[in-house]
């Protein structure tokens, strides 16, 4: 076992979409409080297999899923599961900003309406609290009233990420989070990765060798469904086990 | 080889001038029809057209003869063909886009709503005769009219509320169901909102095709004299397509004027209603994408 505290404990996960078996076998423990990175070529399955945890993959038609995953020990593969309130509890955040065509205060709110958190005052600290921690407070508490799409792409990426935490998950869920953005807003949403491993169990799904070098403190490495290679981060990239893994790693395929 | 390839470059060129010339004359051949068109109205109505003709009853004598009864009739119709065919059209849109299995059923539905779009409005005049007047107890009345033009508008409402939901991009969707909203929140807050602008257009755009329609008004209303403007909808009703009818039919020469009075009526209620759509596309399309 590589990681020895879970968050999110899979279980031989296996999905397809209709005959095509994108995820085969995987079994991954992840660790509360940290990055974890999800790197692999194109069409290996990152994306599905995040997509697995928040039950998102169910809003294609024929796909299947089996196996089993648990957060803290509870199954999100049950009948019992409320699949709402999991997807509050696991928050993500698209390869493309997607913010919603109404104002950035609207934005923020729309998660805690739905789950009818708060209103009123208690509602406009949630939007400042998310903002903060998504940190773009300071460039838009000016403008709360301006429309989302007034914002650069970087900016509408933080603001995902804040609508993301507006209800209060304790999981993120990543999915290639800069890879429509400038270098700037990279580095900035990078460090703002950082200070989230602090509070929320985050996993980031990544094309960018160098961007899972720098966030993550364990890496995943699949190819065609598989798990390939699991480790810690400085591990995986210094030794990896799987000769795979040191090709892509060391830019022999990609 | 240098001389073949001139040729066919000039071959080339002369294929692209015939299609200019073709569309051009599509486009002059349709505006020299609409100028004339109007030109003729205009000649025609406009002597007819003052006050007097918006504010009288219809009468067997041109120069007391106006157009309010209908025009009344034509708004009443079309008010309540509006309150009937939008918020069905925009629910069948939404159960055949956000709810319905994609199956062999749902299909055929779709394949149906296609077939009905085409279907000719005499038609529908015939099933609301039987149905609404008849079957129903309805009679000649202003809510058997608008029954039936809801029933002829009511496949284009579906088609282009179908097709304003698809614009709505997949992304934002899949933004509120990862916070935890349900499907009805889903359709609610994401996609009814982005979709009313084009929803209501393609609306106003069916309206104004029911207020022209005369055949399966005629079936309904019949070809009456109706001595008052109405009051509720189980009044009887005449529209104006009726009353054009009507005037163009009398042997009488003034009545042609009458006619084209109606006609310019008709056309600038029309215009207004299309005007309107387009200040809602304005409006709304897109806000700030």
């Amino acid at each position: 076992m590589v990681v020895n505290k879970v968050k999110i404990d899979i279980q031989d996960l296996n999905v397809w979409f209709g005959s095509k078996h994108v995820i085969k076998d995987i079994n991954m423990g992840i660790k509360p409080n940290a990055v974890t990175a999800v790197m692999g070529p194109s069409g290996c399955g990152k994306t599905t297999l995040i997509r697995a945890i928040n039950r998102l993959n169910e809003l294609i038609r024929g796909s299947k899923t089996t196996g089993e995953i648990y957060i803290d020990k509870k199954k999100v593969y049950s009948k019992d599961t409320d699949i709402f309130e999991l997807r509050r509890r696991v928050g993500m955040v698209f390869q493309k900003p997607n913010p919603f065509p109404i104002s950035i205060y609207e934005n923020i709110a729309f998660g805690p309406k739905l789950h009818n958190m708060a209103d009123g005052e208690e509602l406009e600290a949630i939007v400042e609290k998310s903002l903060k921690g998504g940190a773009l407070w300071d460039e838009v508490k000016d403008r709360l009233n301006d429309n989302a799409f007034s914002l650069s792409g970087g900016q509408q990426q933080r603001l995902c990420i804040a609508r993301a935490l507006a209800v209060e998950p304790d999981i993120i869920l990543m999915d290639e989070p800069c890879s429509a953005l400038d270098p700037a807003s990279t580095a900035k949403i990078e460090m703002l990765i950082r200070e989230l491993a602090e509070n929320y169990t985050v996993i980031i799904v990544t094309h960018n060798l160098q961007q899972a070098a720098r966030v993550s403190d364990l890496t995943a490495f699949m190819y065609v469904g598989k798990l390939v290679e699991y480790g810690s981060t400085k591990r995986v990239f210094e030794k990896p086990e799987s000769e795979l893994a040191e090709e892509y790693i060391t830019g022999k395929f990609g | 080889m240098i001389k073949q390839s001139r040729r066919k470059e000039t071959w080339r060129k002369i294929k692209g001038a015939i299609v200019l010339i073709l569309c051009l004359t599509g486009i002059v051949l349709t505006l020299v029809s609409l100028a004339a068109l109007l030109f003729d109205a205009f000649q025609q109505g406009l002597p007819w057209l003052d006050l007097q003709f918006l504010t009288s009853f219809a009468s067997r004598r041109p120069e007391q003869a106006g157009i309010l009864v209908a025009l009344f009739g034509s708004i009443w119709v079309v008010g309540l063909t509006a309150l009937v065919s939008f918020p069905l059209g925009v629910g069948a849109a939404l159960y055949l886009e956000e709810y319905a299995p994609q199956n062999r059923f749902t299909s055929f539905i779709q394949l149906n709503i296609a077939n009905l779009a085409g279907v000719p409005s005499i038609v529908y005049g015939i099933l609301g005769l039987a149905l609404f007047v008849e079957a129903l107890a309805l009679g000649r009345s202003i809510l058997a009219g608008a029954l039936t033009l809801s029933l002829l508008i009511l496949p284009v409402i579906i088609i282009v509320s179908q097709e304003a939901i698809r614009s709505v991009p997949a992304t934002d969707r899949q933004g509120a169901y990862a916070l935890g909203a349900t499907r009805w929140q889903v359709t609610r807050e994401v996609v009814l909102p982005q979709a009313l602008p084009g929803m209501l257009t393609g609306t106003i755009l069916a309206l104004s095709r029911a207020i022209g329609e005369a055949a399966p008004m005629i079936a309904i209303a019949a070809l009456v004299y109706v001595p008052f403007t109405p009051t509720g909808p189980l009044d009887r009703f005449t529209v104006m397509p009726i009353q054009i009818f009507n005037w163009v039919n009398q042997p009488q020469s003034e009545f042609r004027g009458l006619a084209a009075a109606g006609i310019l009526v008709l056309l600038a209620v029309l215009l207004s209603m299309n005007s309107f759509a387009v200040f809602i596309r304005n409006r709304y399309q897109m806000r700030g994408r």
